[in-house]
This record gives structure tokens, sequence and C-alpha cells, in this order.
């Protein structure tokens, strides 16, 4: 995958006045949606997402997810609630606001007939652009399709036509990139391919938004984090912030000789045995690390020693955001 | 007017006629011809002359309009229902364009198709029959305006259909027969008087009849009539659709 020639539009300038705070590339407020069948999918739903950011969404299935993207892009009608889109309603100046974002969905739809170039081409022009045949060409090269684009979509594999979803969604130099689920069913190369374009869109000032099943990548790519379930947004952290107050870490030290218990000089440490007293575990909170948390680690090693406790390893591990996810998601239900 | 959208899609649907052009063309002509052979030729020469025009050129307006309405139909509700089929819809529905400049796109198109398609079948009809066209402009009018009006209607079916077998519902069960039992292959007076009356509650009898006047000065019902009738189809059309695109019908949930 080649990476010299940019995909995203030129960065707008940023009109910020140096006291105030940027203003939100997309500001929803008390979004909600309530299906014909009764099913309330999103339950007054308020969300900023700032210019530039990757923002990922996270939530089980069922969650809202969808629902919440399809709303902002046009596809679904929302019950109650706005959304603005660079400062244009989303309903009142629909054309203002869907110019600005492109969409990769979920399901890998795809004109079977048409071939790459067509339908890339095509929805550049949906979006009222003139045809840039270079700028479809660029796009095309940066998600290696351009040797494909006079194949008919119907004779790709489905990792390439999410790739051609994914040029059809920035064949109109969106500002904004919604991608849901953008990697579900896409092999470890294709997805790390994918990230590298994201992570260039956003370098070129692109907003980025997405869904993802793979908290990894959410770990990897994302600057803040939202979680939904059940309709509403649990909560919204910077990644860094929300991995440094959910996580915890394990500091895990495998004996030399088992231990029957632990001995009460080290009481004051929440230590635990494990494996038949061969491994002793202690947890600790991530939002500890820094200087204090040093100090608090080898006061312990320290301490192990003085107690006479050989070890012959240690390692330690920090909890990811899955663990982190998982662990609200439960909470909550 | 986001007319470069327009644009996209008309051409983006035209292009799919040009890579179905077998099925597109060839085959309404194949079987316009084959109503000539049988109805025109074959039984025709049995048949004396209605109102003073030969069987054979008598129907030609009434083919062109069966070949009118049920290809304005089938191409706009197909086209409409195929990206619904696949998914493709999102990215329409997603652009910045409105209600009224997708069906532009997509009713456009499909009436094109078929406008073109009925020249072509007139053209064909040329080498069997001596054709005079005494109100050519009228001619082109209701040429025009039948396949607008059931391009819009096709499209209406396309949104409503959610499967192939819907999608072929209404084109069999309604169309087909309204325009077999509209005076395609004769005059109304031919009819006992119990079934003329009847007939006269059939819209395409309305269409078949104009279109049968601007080519021959021959009709069952006025030409006032009939251009009432697609006007009031046309009117009726546009606010289903208004209605659909308003409410999200089958589109935006």
């Amino acid at each position: 995958m080649s990476h010299e020639t940019p995909i995203a539009p030129e960065p707008t300038p940023r009109t910020e006045t140096p006291a105030a705070r940027p203003s939100p590339v997309i500001a929803i407020s008390g979004l909600s949606k309530r299906y014909d069948s009764g099913f309330s999918a999103l339950k007054q739903i308020d969300l900023e997402i700032q210019r530039g950011e990757i923002f990922a969404l996270l939530g089980p299935n069922g969650a809202g997810k969808t629902t919440l993207i399809s709303i902002i892009c046009g596809l679904v009608n929302a019950t109650g609630g706005s959304v603005t889109v660079d400062g244009h309603d989303s309903v009142t100046d629909y054309r203002a606001a869907r110019a600005k974002i492109g969409l990769v969905p979920q399901e890998l739809t795809s004109d079977a007939f048409e071939t790459v170039w067509n339908t890339v081409r095509f929805s550049r022009g949906l979006f009222g652009k003139a045809p840039n045949d270079t700028h479809i060409e660029r796009v095309l090269k940066a998600l290696s399709l351009w040797d494909k684009r006079k194949n008919k979509l119907i004779t790709l594999s489905g990792g390439m036509k999410r790739r051609v979803l994914i040029a059809k969604a920035l064949a109109h130099e969106p500002e904004i990139l919604f991608l849901d689920e953008p990697t579900a069913g896409v092999d470890v190369e294709l997805r790390r391919d994918m990230w590298e374009v994201v992570r260039e869109l956003r370098n070129s000032g692109v907003t980025i938004i997405l869904t993802t099943h793979y908290i990894e990548e959410a770990e990897e790519m994302a600057d803040r984090i939202g979680v939904i379930n059940g309709g509403e947004i649990v909560l919204v952290r910077e990644k860094a912030t929300l991995m440094r107050q959910l996580g915890s870490k394990q500091l895990t030290l495998h004996l030399q000789t088992p231990l029957a218990s632990v001995p009460p000089a080290l009481a004051h440490y929440p230590l635990t045995l494990a494996e038949n007293g061969n491994v002793l575990v202690y947890t600790y909170d991530a939002s500890e690390a820094g200087d204090s948390d040093h100090v608090s680690i080898s006061a312990l090693i320290n301490e192990i020693e003085a107690a006479g406790i050989r070890f012959k390893d240690l390692h330690t591990k920090q909890s990811s955001l899955e663990d982190i996810f998982v662990n609200l998601v439960r909470e909550r239900q | 007017m986001n007319l470069q959208a327009v644009r996209s899609i008309y051409f983006f649907e035209m292009a799919r006629a040009g890579r179905t052009l077998l099925q597109s063309l060839i085959s309404p002509v194949i079987s316009t011809s084959l109503y000539f052979v049988v109805f025109g030729a074959a039984i025709g020469s049995r048949i004396q002359e209605v109102e003073g025009v030969s069987y054979g050129a008598f129907i030609v307006p009434g083919l062109i309009m069966l070949m009118l309405l049920t290809q304005s139909v089938s191409n706009a509700s197909f086209g409409i229902f195929f990206p619904k089929f696949t998914g493709t819809i999102y990215e329409v529905l997603s652009a910045p364009i409105s209600y009224f400049e997708i069906v532009l796109g997509y009713v456009g198109a499909a009436a094109s198709k078929s406008a073109i398609l009925g020249l072509v079948i007139l053209g064909t009809a040329n080498f069997f029959v001596d054709l005079h066209i005494q109100h050519p402009f009228m001619m082109l009018l209701f040429l025009l305006l039948t396949a607008i009006t059931f391009s819009l209607l096709g499209f209406i079916i396309g949104i409503w259909a959610d499967s192939f077998e819907k999608l072929q519902l209404v084109p069999l069960l309604i169309i087909t027969p309204l325009t077999f039992l509209g005076g395609s292959f004769y005059a109304i007076d031919m009819l006992p008087p119990f079934w003329q009356a009847v007939t006269l509650a059939n819209p395409v009898v309305y269409l078949v009849s104009g279109f049968r006047w601007s080519f021959y000065g021959i009709s069952d019902v006025s030409v006032v009539a009939s251009l009432v009738m697609i006007g009031v189809f046309l009117a009726v059309s546009l606010a289903v659709i208004s209605w659909i695109f308003r409410t999200g019908y089958r589109l935006r949930p």
C-alpha cells in the first residue's frame, strides 16, 4: 500500500479563538430513536466529536452504534433531538451537513455488475462534486485498488469489496469519515493496511468516528473512546485517561518454593496466592502508575525478600481496554 | 439543486441499460415484431379495416403503448429496487441530495429508456405497415408523458416491493391485463355496449385512445379526456412519491 500521496482534502484552516475551546465538528443533543416496533434504540444521547480526532464508539451488539451513525448520516430519522455537523443541522440543512460526511457501512454492499472505477466515480458525483479522476486515482492507489479498477465488483473478494466501500466514502473528499465495523471479517494484513490509511487521513485533518469489535484496535487507534450500551452513552473519555482510571495492573511473582499462606509481615499489601501457592499476585491501580508506584513496588519487593521469600521470575500485566469494557458493560447490566 | 448528483444517477442508470442492451432493447423489439407477424399479418389480413385504417396499422399505437407501459414500470421499479435489495441505497440516502433529485435521476433515466424504446418500436413498425402520423408533436407528448407517468408508478412499486415476487406482481396482475383490455388490439365500439361502459373505467383506454388519435385522428374517447387522464395519473403518482419521501416509507426507518 503506498502512502506517499495524500488522499484526504487539504486540512481546513482552523478558526479557533485562543481562549475558546474549538467547536465540536459533530454535536449531538438529546438524540433518541424509537422504532415502530416500540424498541428504543437510542435514549437521549448527548455527544460531541472534536475536530480531527479519532473517536471509537464501543458497545455490545444491539447497543445502538449503527443507529446512531445512521441518524447522523441521514439513513434513519430520529424520533427526537438534533445533530449538527460543522454547525449545519442534519435535517434542516442536510445538504451542507451530508456533504462533509463519508460513510463506510457495516454491510458489504456493492453494485455487483459495476466496475470499481465506475462505482467510485459515481459516489463522487452523487455528493455533488465535479469529476476529478486524479483524486479517484489517488484514492484507488492508496487502497491498493488501482490494479482492480476495471474489475467488476462481483469478482472481488470480501476484503477488496471492503476497500471499495472505503474508496467510495473517500471519493468526495469528506472532512468526517464514519467507519462502521470496518474490519469485521477482514484479514490481519488488510486490517493493518486500513489503519494505516485511517492514520494518514487523521494526519491530514479528517475526523474519524469508528465502531469496532476489535477492542485492541480502539486501544491502538483512538484518541477518545465512547461506550454505548442499551441506547445510552455510558461514558466518554480520553483513551489514556480511561486506561489509567479504570485499568488495573498486576505484578505476578513465580516463587521458588510454594507458600501455604501470605506471611503476616506482608498482610498490608493486597496479595493473593495462586497455583497451589506457587504464584504470588499483587494487584494495584494503574492510576498509581508513576513515581509513587515505583516506590511502592520496589518497597514491596524489598519486603518480600526480607520475609525470606525467593522468586524465580516476575512479570506485570496491565488490563486491556477489553477488560475495562467488559467490566463496564457487566456493571451496568 | 445538486445537478451533479442527478446527472450521476441518470448516467449510472443509463449505463446499466447499455450493459444489458439485449434485454433492454432487442427483446422488446423482437416481441413487438412477433405481435406484428401474428396480429398484423396472419390474423390482421382477415380483419377488415378499423375506421378506415388497416388492422396492422391500427394496432401500432396500442403496441407501442403496451411496451411503453410495461417497460417504464419494469425499468423504474428495478432501478430503485435493485439498490434497495443489494443495500447500496445507503449511499443515495446519505448523499446531499433532495427527494426530488433522487426521483429526477432514477425516473428520468427509466422514462428516457422507455421513450427511446417506444421510438425504436415505431421504427420497427415502419417495416411492417405504412405509417402516417397526423399529429407528430402530440404523439411525442403522449409518448413522453406516458413514459414519465408509468416510470413514476414503477418507482413507487420498486420502493414498495420487498421481494422479487412483489416486484413482478403489479406488472403481471394489473398493468398487463389493463393494457391488453385497454383497446391496444381493438376499437372500443367493437365491444358489446355493457363492456364498452366497463372499459371506460380502465385508465389505459384513455392513453391508447389519445396516442392512436395522434397517429390517425381517430379515437375512442376525446383527446382532452386522454390528456386529463394522464395528468391525473401523473398527479397521483407524484403525490404518492412525495408521501413516500415525507414519511420515509420503506427507505428511512
